[in-house]
């Protein structure tokens, strides 16, 4: 049976990764990520993981290794974070482009500079178009579910795809909450063995990673695009299967007393809980409000958030980065454009919040509501506004 | 001489691992020495490649002319997926998985992948001690680019980016001792080696490959290309970077130096320079200090194997 404890949220998801059997972990340090691979690490000197870890000496050679790793057919992990994730760019757009399903914790910070270990969301956003499945988690449970669940998305023979599981560092990685381990017979039942069709193997010579002349490239782009789209209903029946053995359910979008309401407040990442807790005390108050979250970042899910937000008036839409000289808030951006071509959509206002680790507290979302359903009335001269900055 | 040529053939594997139909210039050292090498060893290898010539003649989907297990997945991070390789097989290995026994794994790169941009990720490879083997196939320039000079490009080579001109000698930095550097790691095994000297090139591919822990060869490939050289004359010159002691033969074993072709009297650098159009700039005095150095570089080597002599 699975067992509740109170563990911080970096052990718990290095003890999901452990249920999870991994062949390979390729990782270099990088605040807040440590603790993960520390513990990992630690699971594997003594032997209760059996398991290659590769101390790599970049974050680089991290995504490179897992690359090399993965298309043997060994099931592997990383984990990374801000300038990490950075320095892997490169590297992070062939494991997707060459169908190789790395699973990657990503221990959201920012991004120098000046630079700053706290959590924002400027080093997820800087891979959005990496062609990676993103989910991205609120809690320490929600972040060890979905890293089980990852093993099993993207290993799935019709998807062969990496995917990264945000949590936000500090805001997740190094706080203790009570999280339900499950069981390791419930882990084997739900994850199959990796049987990635076509690994480097002296039995079966296969070349992979062949250059290709423009007469092939954009097929292999397009094959990309309609292999990330078809990932979602694998992922939605991992939730869902998911739900039946382990009885915690995921969405895409998931909502939280959004039904009916003509103010939603929507949010990503650790942030969403206090949110809730200022829609809670607003909704005492009278007001009319509620919150859909983003679960799923990519395969961006249109549908769902349509679905969600089609009743309200005022669309409030928080982002931790910023996307400079442009629209302001990525998440707003994407929002926005999914909403676009709608008969009848919300009007969105777009907040930039918490930068580098700035709290955004109970009270501070409690104004942005308010201050957001005014300025959906009376308009904006800003394309976003940024709340809490001095000067 | 008929006689040898009648011979010599057969003691070399019929096997292509590395098949005709690739698109290297007329006349590739590289290509020549890359098929060397994979004749010296069985079919039980995984190839991963670095951004590069090789990967670009060898490695065209659908024509890839690899007959064994091939990777390529960028320019520096070469020696960082072998490690993830080696790694995935050791563990699925230990954890019973479906993967042959004994499987080797050579990665492979040109000197701008290895001794520029990939040095970080070799180094580590090399530290760490993973069970493969490294060859830098050195043309002495990113030749794939169009010729422009890395740390391996010698001195005094005119190239696209360290031109000949009024106030230019060429290459202005000598080139980097890549055998050395990886020496410096402590390895069971270095080594030199040329397509000139086929038997001795395939002597210690064979070596390295079998020697457990990290093992890196560093192949002079003449580049006719890039050397503006005549396409029939890449042997010749390899010989002669040999003869002249400008890229001597020699392995480490164990910490152990040793000469494996030995030239008891050096030929002028001079024999090894006139013809190559990228040194046809060199004054006298500049071949003069080539000599020199050359020299005594080849004295420091020869200290060493006196060292290692048991």
């Amino acid at each position: 049976m699975a067992t509740r404890i109170g563990v911080e949220v970096s052990i718990a998801v290095a003890d999901a990764v452990k249920l999870c059997n991994p062949d390979v972990i390729a990782a270099y340090p990088i605040t807040p990520q440590t603790h993960i691979v520390e513990h990992l690490a630690e699971l594997v000197a003594n032997g209760e993981l059996d398991a290659e870890y590769i101390p790599v000496e970049s974050e680089h050679s991290a995504m490179s290794a897992c690359l090399g790793s993965a298309a043997t057919g060994a099931r592997t992990f990383t984990a990374t974070a801000s300038q990490g994730l950075a320095l892997m760019n490169e590297v992070v757009y062939v494991a997707s482009a060459m169908r190789l399903p790395v699973i990657m914790a990503v221990a959201n910070r920012s991004l120098s500079a000046p630079l700053s270990i706290w959590c924002d969301h400027s080093d997820m956003m800087s891979v959005r178009d990496t062609g990676w499945i993103q989910i991205i988690t609120e809690n320490g449970q929600q972040a060890v579910d979905n890293t089980i669940i990852s093993f099993r998305v993207g290993e799935d023979p019709q998807v062969l795809l990496p995917v990264m599981v945000h949590l936000d560092g500090f805001n997740l990685t190094h706080v203790v909450e009570p999280i339900m381990i499950p069981d390791q017979a419930e882990v084997d039942k739900y994850l199959p063995k990796n049987r990635f069709p076509l690994p480097l193997n002296p039995d079966k010579p296969v070349a992979m990673g062949g250059f290709a002349a423009p007469a092939i490239f954009m097929e292999t782009k397009w094959a990309q695009e309609v292999n990330i789209q078809n990932s979602k209903k694998v992922i939605l029946q991992a939730w869902d299967e998911f739900n039946k053995i382990f009885g915690r359910k995921y969405e895409p979008i998931e909502k939280y007393q959004s039904d009916g309401a003509k103010t939603l407040i929507l949010t990503v990442g650790s942030s969403g809980e206090t949110a809730s807790v200022a829609v809670d005390e607003l909704k005492k108050e009278g007001m009319d409000v509620g919150q859909v979250r983003i679960r799923l970042w990519r395969p961006f899910p249109f549908e769902e958030l349509r679905e969600a937000v089609k009743g309200a008036d005022v669309l409030i839409v928080m982002d931790r980065a910023i996307s400079f000289g442009g629209p302001g808030g990525p998440i707003a951006s994407e929002v926005k454009a999914a909403l676009y071509n709608q008969a009848k959509k919300p009007n969105v206002v777009n907040y930039v919040i918490s930068l580098g680790g700035r709290d955004t507290t109970v009270s501070d979302f409690k104004n942005i509501i308010k201050q957001g359903v005014g300025i959906a009335e009376k308009g904006s001269k800003n394309e976003y506004e940024i709340y809490g900055v001095r000067g | 001489m008929e006689k040898y040529a009648v011979y010599v053939p057969r003691l070399i594997n019929k096997e292509e691992k590395f098949t005709a139909g690739h698109r290297a210039c007329i006349g590739c050292g590289e290509a020549l020495a890359i098929r060397q090498a994979f004749k010296a060893v069985d079919n039980n290898i995984i190839v991963v490649n670095a951004t590069g010539c090789a990967e670009i003649f060898g490695g065209q989907f659908p024509n890839v002319a690899w007959q064994i297990p091939w990777i390529h997945t960028l320019f520096e991070n070469t020696a960082a997926v072998a490690s993830g390789v080696e790694a995935a097989y050791k563990a699925m290995r230990r954890k019973g998985g479906l993967i042959p026994k004994d499987t080797k794994i050579v990665a492979i790169g040109g000197d701008g992948g290895t001794s520029d941009i990939g040095l970080q990720a070799l180094s580590g490879a090399l530290e760490r001690g993973h069970d493969f083997t490294y060859i830098c196939f050195d043309n002495e320039a990113y030749m794939n680019t169009g010729i422009q000079r890395s740390s391996s490009t010698p001195f005094g080579a005119a190239t696209t980016t360290s031109p000949a001109g009024k106030k230019s000698i060429g290459q202005f930095s000598w080139k980097k001792n890549m055998p050395e550097i990886a020496a410096a790691h402590n390895v069971p095994y270095v080594a030199t080696a040329t397509h000139g000297y086929p038997f001795d090139l395939m002597t210690k591919v064979a070596k390295a490959v079998a020697m457990p822990g990290p093992a890196y060869l560093h192949v002079l490939s003449v580049c006719p290309t890039g050397w503006r050289t005549g396409t029939d004359t890449i042997n010749q010159y390899a010989r002669l970077a040999v003869q002249t002691g400008v890229f001597p033969l020699f392995e480490v074993e164990n910490g152990v130096y040793k000469m494996t072709v030995e030239v008891p009297q050096l030929r002028p650098v001079t024999d090894y320079l006139k013809g190559q159009g990228r040194f046809r700039h060199l004054s006298d005095d500049v071949i003069a200090k080539i000599q020199k150095r050359v020299e005594l570089e080849y004295q420091k080597l020869l200290e060493k194997t006196k060292h290692g002599r048991k």
